[in-house]
């Protein structure tokens, strides 16, 4: 545990911005999975590099919680470090490695593989909250067609894929519906995360800095990738295991390793496959800790 | 055996380092100093005050030297300290007819009252590199003293007061109590847009974005037929009124430039045909950012004249969303982040495809 620095508010956000951003949490909360639109500030960090986590991370840490910070499934890479920096610096909290052991976790582009519990919160950094931008660019347009529960244009991209490939051909920020009313961006973790989405026992929150929108899965929330009765949603398989800790049902990275096209795939989820390789090790330096033996 | 990028904390703290001794260049140069900045390079400082919406040179010029001269990254400096300050009261409307003047140029009337003055400007200069300023050397001619032919008026009436002695450009009531416009550092841009909005959007707005912008509607990109009213560049008063003073006190003087765009306008099913105006204003000397903004902000107020809104210039979500350099900046250079998890979706969406569509030509 690191003290924390005393020249900006604990979370760096003054009180009344983190009140702010806590009733615009409340609202998506009480609207699964509507964007509400919220007075984002100017973060420390660049927009585009996970202000709108980073203000809901502020509004909602304790000096109690244990946070994990991840980018693309690993807390080594340089912006996981960054933002898990900045929380140090600025509220002194304990921070982790390890899922189970995290209250708050923040994430780009990733569940954590290990399965999630009540009272956890997660919160995800999103580029692009609007899951329709890149059909109708005019958020006038597409707040309307939220509004009416309007969301042909979708289907017809989806089916228009279907028609042109055979099957729908997005991989990652893929669109879910929440709770049976509204459609809703993932942010850009890959599909093979979108079941995670769905009845998840943890409070899942989405902060969109550059786009000042905030949005919420409150926990066992339903959450449904959208399909075709006869194009059922598929998510990502691979024919070999990870490299590293031999799992076969986690999100694996493809890691070039020579320049003669050789490869080999590990864990997207760094701690996930640090855990699986300390277990299968005669003696392992720690033991698991409780929380994590019941959720294995 | 490979292990996914460990020791991301060691690399961020080298390049910290790293990024001071570049900043800092060799050490035998002297330091530049943030007085210096802020004397000598000081359009610079304006403009990082402008897109930055804070008022204070010193600050600017010290995140031109943090910034290393990057103005869009010494604007993001200024701005993630702004966030944090306290918000103490709202002054009262600027009174820019009683600016006091060192430039003032119409391109609309050859004389006009409060007269020309042409002030400081790159304008006439004939961009010859000056290699006595390499040498070090002084300036070839002294710069006589300004001596104004007259005292400068306290009072110089703007040109579009002007031509509404005559009715022939539009006026704008000030609306039934005075509502406090949005404030867009605090409220969310919402889409429509009103033009107090817009305005401020603006004001922010990056000036190569907005230069760009303003010149597509000077080659087809909407139809305006813009004149410079006025360009006024000086130090206006600011006023705040106390709660318990109940009447205005000065807290001070801003350098301004403000632009009055004048417009031609047919007229429409209820306006009779008139002159229009599109409005810009920016901190301390930036004309080029006054009169991009002017430019922009007319074209933004097509829908409201009732124009065909058809050029990007005149598409309020295109303009308002797209202006801010942090916004923008910051989402291009988001790409430098790992996409690894995304691109190994992709990777394998690729690979997909190219196995179903073995044989077939693509479409």
């Amino acid at each position: 545990m690191t003290t924390a620095t005393t020249e900006y508010n604990f979370a760096y956000l003054d009180e009344r911005t983190k009140r702010m951003i806590r009733r615009a949490i409340l609202k998506a909360v009480a609207i699964p999975g509507y964007q509400v639109p919220f007075g984002s500030r100017e973060m420390p960090l660049p927009y585009g590099w996970g202000t709108g986590g980073i203000q809901v991370t502020a509004a909602v840490i304790g000096p109690k919680d244990v946070l994990k910070v991840i980018d693309q499934g690993s807390d080594d890479t340089v912006n996981a470090v960054n933002i898990r920096r900045f929380f140090q610096r600025t509220t002194g909290v304990e921070t982790t490695t390890r899922t189970a052991d995290a209250t708050l976790i923040q994430t780009r582009h990733r569940i954590p593989e290990a399965p999630l519990a009540e009272g956890q919160v997660m919160v995800y950094q999103v580029p692009v909250p609007e899951p329709m931008q890149r059909l109708e660019p005019r958020e006038a347009a597409t707040r309307t067609l939220h509004a009416l529960a309007e969301y042909g244009l979708m289907h017809v991209k989806l089916y228009e894929d279907i028609a042109r490939y055979g099957h729908i051909a997005t991989t990652y920020d893929y669109p879910v519906l929440v709770n049976g009313r509204y459609v809703m961006s993932p942010s850009p973790i890959p599909k093979f995360d979108n079941p995670k989405l769905h009845m998840n026992p943890a409070l899942q929150l989405f902060g969109a800095g550059r786009e000042k929108r905030i949005y919420a899965v409150p926990p066992y929330t339903p959450v449904e990738s959208l399909c075709f009765d006869d194009h059922p949603f598929e998510v990502q398989r691979w024919d070999v295991p990870c490299a590293l800790c031999g799992a076969t049902d986690s999100f694996l990275d493809e890691i070039i390793t020579d320049d003669r096209g050789t490869r080999m795939h590990v864990c997207s989820d760094s701690d996930h496959c640090h855990s699986r390789r300390q277990e299968q090790q005669p003696q392992a330096p720690a033991p698991r800790s409780e929380p994590e033996q019941a959720l294995a | 055996m490979y292990v996914a990028v460990k020791g991301g904390e060691t690399a961020i703290l080298n390049s910290y380092r790293l990024l001071a001794e570049q900043r800092r260049g060799n050490a035998d140069t002297p330091e530049l100093s943030v007085q210096q900045i802020r004397e000598q390079l000081r359009l610079a400082v304006d403009r990082v005050m402008t897109e930055g919406s804070v008022y204070d040179p010193e600050l600017a010029a010290l995140a031109i030297k943090q910034a290393a001269g990057d103005v869009v990254e010494a604007i993001f400096l200024l701005r993630a300290y702004r966030a944090t300050l306290p918000r103490l009261g709202a002054s009262v409307a600027l009174d820019t007819a009683r600016m006091q003047l060192d430039r003032r140029i119409s391109a609309t009337f050859k004389d006009l009252p409060g007269g020309q003055v042409l002030g400081p400007t790159y304008d006439y200069t004939q961009r010859l590199l000056d290699f006595t300023l390499l040498a070090n050397g002084q300036q070839t001619a002294a710069v006589p003293a300004a001596t104004p032919t007259t005292e400068a008026p306290a009072f110089t009436p703007r040109v579009v007061d002007l031509l509404n002695h005559e009715g022939l450009i539009e006026t704008h009531e000030v609306p039934q109590g005075d509502p406090a416009p949005v404030d867009l550092t605090r409220t969310p841009l919402r889409f429509p847009a009103d033009r107090a909005t817009r305005l401020q959007n603006l004001a922010r707005g990056d000036e190569g974005f907005l230069l760009a912008m303003a010149y597509s509607t000077q080659r087809g990109y909407s139809h305006s037929h813009p004149f410079v009213g006025e360009i006024r560049v000086g130090t206006a008063e600011l006023e705040i009124v106390p709660e318990e003073l109940g009447f205005a006190i000065s807290i001070g003087d801003m350098a301004l430039t403000e632009c009055e765009m004048v417009n031609q306008f047919a007229g429409s099913k209820t306006e009779p045909p008139q002159f229009t105006r599109g409005y810009g204003l920016a901190f301390g000397h930036s004309e080029r950012k006054a009169m991009a903004m002017s430019l922009v902000d007319r074209a933004l107020r097509a829908e409201e004249l009732g124009e065909p809104v058809e050029a990007p210039a005149q598409m309020q979500e295109f303009v308002l969303s797209h202006s801010d350099s942090l916004e923008a900046s910051g989402f291009v250079q988001h790409l430098k982040l790992p996409h690894y998890v995304d691109f190994q979706s992709e990777l394998e969406l690729v690979r997909k495809m190219r196995a179903n569509g073995a044989g077939e030509e693509p479409q």
